[in-house]
């Protein structure tokens, strides 16, 4: 048996990969956490399985200026990972890095950015590095690209690529304690057909 | 009153004046708005990709979604309702690409632009306005009475086609 569509996950691949990741996650938290100086706690992860308007509506609605963070897989498991930082998460990093007032995520400038797509590019090597200590696949990730702008336009890129192979997405929703602050992140989790399958087989999880 | 009727993605309608079409956060979409003004008849269709048979969908049905099959069904509707093929001109916007990356040099908000220039020109239909291309999401608003096109970014740019 081979999965053909996200849609076609089990709540078992979804336990699976609710746990790849809080792995991923803890490690990420790890990470940020000596870079900013400052204890970061995380809530277990929550996963789910979305198509493309639930998600839309999830992040604020089409017209909801968000930040993006695009990374791809290009080895060992090919995908894309895409993280949707909504504004507060965005002000309470640039707060804790910089310690510079948010006003809106279309103001912050080239500096910004490039502190945000780092942090996309700590959590997507930490969520990979969990992938492959656990399946024993290389994975290889892109350079981090970022764009600040309608929740829409943004989500249209993994629907785009991978309108042949399914219109739903996994949605992974992190919230991380950063001082006082309780902030989210989402993360959407585009896999190759291919790529699931090999993951879930190289994890002995039946499909 | 003029009503707004929404145009979601890989979707399409049609309208008659005084109403007003609307599409939300085109990315690397493409937005086609055509109108018969003789016959005070608009259409708007949101489409993601090219074309119907390159695409080696096997999931989806949903023929909508690609510039050649969505807008000759656009244009089937339009005429079902009254429009006269050669009254109808077209005015677009989309196509950007929102992400610059080093690796997926392919770009798909370019080959939906020409997708759509290319189906258009097929059907005979002239493109009197466009908006397409760069890298911001785009907000569309085809009034069918006036014609006009009204192209809204995130970072509030406003401008009427």
């Amino acid at each position: 048996m081979t999965l053909n569509n996200i849609g076609d996950l089990n709540s078992m691949h979804v336990d699976v990969l609710t746990e790849l990741g809080n792995i991923g996650t803890g490690n990420a938290v790890t990470s940020l956490a000596t870079l900013v100086g400052k204890e970061i706690s995380i809530n277990v992860p929550r996963v789910r399985i979305l198509d493309f308007n639930e998600s839309v509506q999830f992040i604020g609605g089409a017209e909801n200026i968000v930040t993006g963070v695009l990374i791809r897989l290009i080895e060992g498991i090919e995908g894309m990972i895409l993280y949707i930082f909504e504004d507060k998460f965005v002000a309470t990093v640039l707060k804790t890095f910089f310690g510079k007032e948010f006003k809106s995520a279309l103001e912050i400038n080239e500096m910004d950015k490039s502190a945000l797509n780092e942090i996309g590019n700590i959590m997507a090597g930490a969520y990979a590095r969990a992938l492959s200590s656990m399946t024993g696949l290389k994975i290889t990730l892109s350079t981090p690209s970022i764009c600040v702008d309608m929740a829409g336009a943004i989500l249209s890129v993994p629907a785009i690529e991978f309108a042949s192979i399914g219109d739903k997405v996994l949605f992974i929703e992190d919230s991380f304690g950063i001082g006082n602050d309780m902030v989210n992140s989402n993360m959407i989790l585009v896999p190759e057909l291919d790529s699931l399958n090999l993951l879930f087989k190289k994890l002995g999880v039946g499909i | 009153m003029s009503k707004m009727i929404n145009v979601g993605i890989s979707d399409l309608n049609i309208a008659k004046a005084p109403d007003v079409l609307v599409t939300y956060a085109l990315g690397s979409c493409v937005g086609i708005c055509l109108l018969d003004k003789n016959n005070d008849i608009g259409g708007l269709a949101h489409i993601m990709l090219p074309y119907s048979k390159e695409a080696g969908d096997t999931v989806s049905t949903n023929l909508r979604r690609y510039a050649d099959t969505g807008i000759v069904e656009l244009i089937q509707m339009m005429v079902r309702n009254g429009a006269v093929l050669a009254n109808i001109i077209a005015k677009i916007a989309g196509g950007a690409q929102m992400f610059q990356t080093q690796i997926n040099t392919f770009n798909i908000g370019e080959r939906n632009v020409e997708a759509v220039k290319k189906v258009l020109s097929a059907n005979r239909i002239k493109i009197v306005a466009e908006d397409t291309g760069q890298n911001f999401g785009r907000t569309v608003f085809f009034d069918v009475k006036t014609g006009e096109m009204k192209v809204k970014t995130a970072s509030s740019r406003l401008i009427v086609l």
